[in-house]
């Protein structure tokens, strides 16, 4: 009897295979969430220190995104297989590839933020006597968030795909069952982590989104003639 | 070029003549290329530029409010940057608000939420938050309609009669030049100062053909509007107590070549009569006079009488103190203050 038959009869979701992993799916979840959070955190620093960096010397702006961009067109299968032999099947793996895929999302909507300020808000801002980090922090900033934070979705719901990318290195979180289901064949896991890693990048975004409209209550305020 | 403490100086020309270039070097926005600013007797050189523009209001064209912040943290942005405390601060605001006519509903609004007159408020406000002794204006109503923009100009001009700052006012319009300005530098392309006097001066004795043709055409017309009614003599024109005759009053009207007269009751005006209307053996008082529709105070501008003349019947200006006559103006009375 061939195999098939077997599997045609099975249902697609077993429940009591759910119910004994409950333990390993709140672990991987959990995982997930970290490996995505450590990600994008480290990704933000390294963008904000690039984007300062081509804000204040313009020139730098090309040359940054081209590199960020490069490593964004590298398939992600490929990076990790070519990072395995110098820093191994390891957490440092997956994180070097997933932070290299939220540069150039990152430092485009950084950077682009700051450019969308008003030159006048920046010349009034300059006039009564800000520097120019204060200038930064206190203005640039806060009017670049709702830009800036667009970014975030965007590389945090990537991430969270990419991370499932990483079971193939040992890491990646949900992405485990999904490995585990196509290995054996078998539905249940890979319905789990598929799903489950979904509902991970609908909940992120839509807290970054309420965070953003919580922070920039101005940017909705109605315009008058 | 010196600009008195105190005072308004008005920066006038055409683009590219090099006035808000001369406004953004007095708070180092832009740095001279060779020559020396003072501001209350000290070189901005040597000065830290920051401090400096904390002690300068600025106020743009475009108001630059920050859009992230309410009305009141607007208006509080220097002081913020001051450190002052929260409650002078608060105070300061109140004061603010209530001097650049804003409502204190609006105090929690956000800058999109006003009208580009309200926003200008705001900006004003803004740039008077610390009390500086100098502040610079950069076109700050040209981007606000004509009737806002007349409003916001009598505004200033009241708010510095209290306040007594030192005001550089860009312009590109030589009607608000004349209008705010206790000096007016008149500038040509190329940064070359054309002419630097008072308004009057300027229009009276243009120094040269440029400042000639950019006062324009109605030179004259402007002159008037520098002058009051009450720094002219009145006359006491065609006009009888209300207990003369129809004899007298035919008396008055041939001495002033006009066929009506003005009736006075009490240092009121009753009304005036056309001399067709007279009624022989009736005392004036009795008679149904018309009233005078157009009224002239000392505090108008002698163009505001002509425009009063130019629109009446009877070709006067009729000016009251109060419920008082005070007398009038006629045509050649306004023209001899313009051609001595």
């Amino acid at each position: 009897m061939p195999q098939r038959t077997f599997l045609a009869t099975e249902p697609l979701i077993r429940w009591g295979w759910i119910w004994d992993h409950l333990d390993e799916i709140r672990t991987q979840t959990v995982e997930h969430f970290i490996l995505t959070g450590i990600a994008v955190g480290i990704g933000f620093a390294i963008a904000m220190g690039l984007s300062i960096v081509a804000l204040r010397f313009r020139r730098t702006y090309g040359p940054v995104t081209w590199v960020t961009g490069v490593l964004y067109t590298i398939p992600s299968l490929a990076l990790f297989a070519f990072l395995v032999p110098y820093t191994g099947l390891s957490t440092l793996t997956a994180e070097i590839g997933l932070v290299s895929y939220t540069l150039l999302i990152l430092v485009r909507n950084i950077v682009a933020g700051i450019d969308g300020v008003s030159p006048a808000v920046r010349e009034a801002a300059v006039g009564m006597g800000y520097s120019r980090a204060r200038l930064f922090v206190e203005i640039e900033l806060p009017l670049a968030l709702p830009v800036i934070v667009a970014g975030l979705r965007i590389a945090t719901v990537t991430v969270v795909g990419l991370v499932t990318v990483t079971s193939i290195i040992g890491q990646g979180g949900l992405g485990l069952f999904i490995l585990d289901g196509l290995r054996r064949d078998f539905y249940t896991p890979l319905i789990v982590g598929s799903v489950l890693s979904v509902a991970l990048a609908v909940v992120i975004d839509v807290t970054l989104a309420g965070l953003e409209r919580l922070l920039s209550p101005w940017s909705r305020a109605r315009t008058v003639s | 070029m010196e600009m008195s403490a105190g005072q308004v100086t008005a920066l006038v020309g055409p683009s590219g003549c090099g006035k808000t270039t001369i406004l953004k070097m007095i708070n180092r926005i832009i740095e001279p290329t060779s020559g020396r600013i003072e501001v209350g007797g000290r070189d901005i050189q040597g000065m830290d530029p920051h401090a400096l523009r904390r002690g300068i209001g600025y106020v743009i064209q475009q108001v630059g409010l920050f859009p992230h912040r309410t009305v009141a943290e607007n208006i509080a942005t220097v002081p913020k940057l001051l450190g002052w405390d929260r409650r002078r601060t608060r105070k300061r605001v109140d004061e603010l608000v209530e001097m650049v006519g804003l409502e204190s509903e609006m105090y929690d609004r956000y800058p999109a939420e006003l009208s580009g007159g309200q926003q200008q408020r705001v900006g004003v406000a803004r740039a008077l938050a610390a009390d500086p002794p100098v502040l610079l204006m950069d076109e700050p109503f040209a981007a606000v309609d004509p009737i806002v923009r007349v409003r916001l100009q009598e505004e200033l001009r009241s708010l510095q009669a209290q306040l007594q700052k030192t005001i550089v006012f860009v312009t590109h319009d030589i009607d608000e030049a004349i209008k705010l300005g206790d000096q007016v530098a008149i500038l040509d392309v190329g940064g070359a100062l054309r002419q630097y006097a008072s308004p009057e001066e300027v229009l009276r004795e243009p120094a040269n053909a440029f400042v000639e043709e950019f006062l324009g055409q109605e030179r004259g017309l402007r002159r008037l509007s520098l002058i009051a009614v009450r720094d002219v003599s009145l006359e006491d024109g065609p006009t009888v107590s209300s207990d003369a005759g129809s004899a007298e009053a035919k008396e008055v009207m041939a001495r002033e070549g006009v066929n009506w007269v003005a009736i006075v009751r009490d240092g009121k005006l009753q009304g005036w009569v056309w001399e067709s209307e007279l009624e022989p053996g009736r005392k004036m008082g009795d008679l149904a006079g018309r009233p005078f529709l157009v009224r002239v105070t000392a505090d108008n501008t002698l163009r505001e009488a002509l425009d009063a003349i130019v629109t009446s019947h009877n070709q006067v200006a009729v000016v009251y103190d109060g419920e008082r006559y005070a007398g009038m103006l006629t045509l050649n009375r306004i023209s001899e203050n313009l051609v001595p």
